[in-house]
């Protein structure tokens, strides 16, 4: 019956003269949760391969001409992947006032995910107006495009001390330059770099002929910005946001090592590498939580893409 | 927006409108050189006078290469004539473009793929400040003109390439121009469907009352459509002869005038102007100009 039914809906839909999108799915029950399928296929055979190489790997791991090129497979280089997950939910410390470890990790990784969002938000609108300027004005693309390579192939180590000793000195009124700051600010230095090519690239995207269109529509610059190369950039925009946000995350956890910054994830992950020695499962929680971190700013760029989905029509069909 | 005021349809003489009003267009020695970076420059048109009276349908017919979309995109104001001047109704191209006295439509259709078929036919209202509701009811009815009644809320990637044009040209009407600027609109079109649009052309001019330049390489297209249809010819562009087409008024055209004694009289016209004097000029007109369909 079901059947049925959906083979009569593109032969109704044909003879009208509509070109139907549709394509019947190859998995056919379920073609929406094959990627997450997939994807969860793909973690567990990364668990399965740990797992495998303790077991059958060299305690002293693999060494050729006197480098390692694989690690050791004892319980402190490679704890089993039951041992970090039953560390989660043990106190962090002996202490009596010690909270759960998990609780210690979640605490940290919302705040890391608070200053990452902070400077994702400060990048996106950097790099938005980079773009928009660029776009306007011939001479500013030529001016500000390379600095803008350039800034990135400085290291975030670099800058880190620099951004709190100049923030430090920050201070008029009630406003002082907190620590976070800078950190959102060194986050926000990796995130904008995606954001201001991506868009530079979408709002050139137009055909000329959709140019001449609003131009013959009189449509100032703002008009034909609005109309045309901000929905006509959509499809740049949400791949190079998604890049912004990963790297948001990861400025954030790195300036947070680099400043000194408390509370943060990467903070976690100095502390609790030192107790790598006797304690072979706590390293793992940070990491842990700041991969979820990513995939918590990556979730959230596709929740932007299902409400900008109208947007992407043009990559099907022109 | 002035709504062209609405003739009889005995009213309208074959051929020429006489020149009482304000021509529709008004094209006078006109140049274009494209400047090369190096040697000389291209000569795309090359004193080009022509005047299209209101209500007028003028075809531009050659073979590729002779300034016809240029000429287009001239009176469109989308290119400036490195000399001469250009009129649509008495007001310079600029002007006239910065009043939106006509409408335009290309060879792709050029819709937004993220707006549906009514969004795409508001979107020359909506920038020039139509409200919400008279701009639902514009476009609901030219959708009712251009018969695509079912597809108001479609896509553009859901139509077919005659659909897409289809609401190009509603799109080109919207704001009810008394001209309209058409470059090969059905040129990507498959034969069946762009006899059928011509039909339909025919039948939406004879409604509109309005003038249109239409830029064509098909030579029935351009004499079943067209009052005047001019022929150009390539390097430098300029009109070879302009021949008139005693077909009858926009509104008794129909699909039996392709039969008709008087269409292939000016057809083999046309192609004899086209074909003409240049029974030898290499291998780019071997015999006649090959760049002209005959279809």
């Amino acid at each position: 019956m079901l059947t049925s039914s959906e083979q009569a809906a593109p032969l109704t839909r044909g003879a009208l003269g509509v070109a139907t999108a549709h394509q019947p799915g190859r998995s056919g029950v379920y073609p929406r949760l094959r990627p997450g399928l997939f994807g969860l296929a793909g973690l567990a055979l990364l668990a399965l391969v740990w797992e495998l190489y303790k077991t059958l790997g060299p305690a002293d791991g693999v060494i050729l001409n006197g480098v390692t090129v694989l690690p050791r497979t004892t319980d402190l280089a490679m704890p089993h992947l039951a041992v970090m997950f039953e560390r989660l939910f043990e106190p962090v410390t002996g202490a009596a006032s010690a909270l759960p470890l998990w609780l210690a990790v979640l605490q940290g990784s919302l705040f890391t995910l608070g200053i990452a969002a902070v400077g994702w938000l400060v990048g996106v609108t950097v790099g938005l107006g980079l773009a928009l300027l660029m776009q306007r004005f011939r001479l500013a693309e030529s001016a500000i495009l390379p600095w803008i390579i350039l800034s990135q192939t400085v290291p975030l180590i670099a800058i880190a001390p620099l951004v709190r000793r100049w923030g430090a000195q920050i201070q008029f009124g009630e406003f002082t330059w907190a620590s976070w700051m800078s950190v959102a600010l060194i986050a926000s230095y990796l995130a904008f770099f995606p954001v201001s090519i991506g868009a530079l690239r979408g709002l050139g995207s137009p055909d000329a002929n959709h140019v001449d269109l609003m131009h013959c529509y009189a449509a100032g610059w703002w008009k034909t910005l609005w109309r045309l190369r901000l929905p006509a950039s959509v499809g740049y925009l949400l791949p190079a946001l998604r890049l912004a946000a990963v790297s948001a995350v990861i400025g954030s956890v790195v300036a947070e090592v680099s400043i000194g910054l408390r509370g943060g994830i990467g903070r976690l992950i100095v502390e609790y590498a030192g107790a790598a020695g006797g304690d072979p499962g706590k390293p793992w929680a940070p990491i842990f939580g700041s991969i979820m971190v990513g995939l918590v700013a990556a979730g959230f760029m596709g929740v932007i893409g299902l409400f900008l989905r109208r947007f992407r029509r043009g990559e099907v069909a022109a | 927006m002035t709504q062209p005021t609405r003739r009889t349809a005995d009213a309208v003489p074959d051929g020429p409108v006489p020149a009482v009003d304000v021509p529709a267009v008004n094209v006078r020695s006109v140049s274009r050189i494209f400047t090369a970076r190096k040697g000389p420059g291209i000569t795309a048109l090359d004193d080009v006078s022509l005047t299209v009276a209101p209500g007028e349908f003028v075809s531009l017919i050659g073979p590729s290469g002779c300034g016809k979309s240029t000429l287009l995109r001239l009176v469109a104001d989308l290119d400036v004539p490195t000399s001469g001047s250009i009129e649509v109704f008495g007001k310079p191209a600029r002007q006239a473009r910065i009043d939106q006295s006509y409408g335009i439509a290309f060879q792709q259709a050029g819709l937004l793929p993220w707006r549906t078929v009514a969004g795409n036919i508001e979107l020359p209202l909506e920038l020039h400040g139509v409200g919400k509701v008279a701009r639902r009811a514009r476009a609901a009815e030219l959708i009712e003109l251009v018969g695509l009644s079912d597809f108001a809320t479609h896509y553009p990637d859901q139509l077919s390439g005659g659909m897409q044009q289809r609401v190009a040209i509603a799109r080109s009407l919207a704001e009810s121009p008394s001209l309209l600027l058409m470059d090969e609109p059905f040129g990507a079109l498959d034969e069946m469907t762009r006899e059928r649009m011509q039909n339909e052309l025919v039948r939406i001019c004879a409604e509109t009352q309005a003038a249109v330049v239409f830029v064509t390489h098909s030579i029935p297209e351009a004499v079943f459509l067209s009052n005047r249809v001019v022929v150009m010819s390539p390097r430098p562009g300029c009109i070879r002869s302009i021949v008139s087409v005693g077909l009858g008024d926009m509104a008794g055209r129909g699909e039996d005038l392709r039969e008709d004694a008087g269409f292939f009289r000016s057809l083999s016209e046309v192609r004899e102007l086209l074909h003409g004097d240049t029974p030898s000029t290499g291998p780019a007109a071997p015999t006649g100009a090959r760049g002209v369909e005959t279809r």
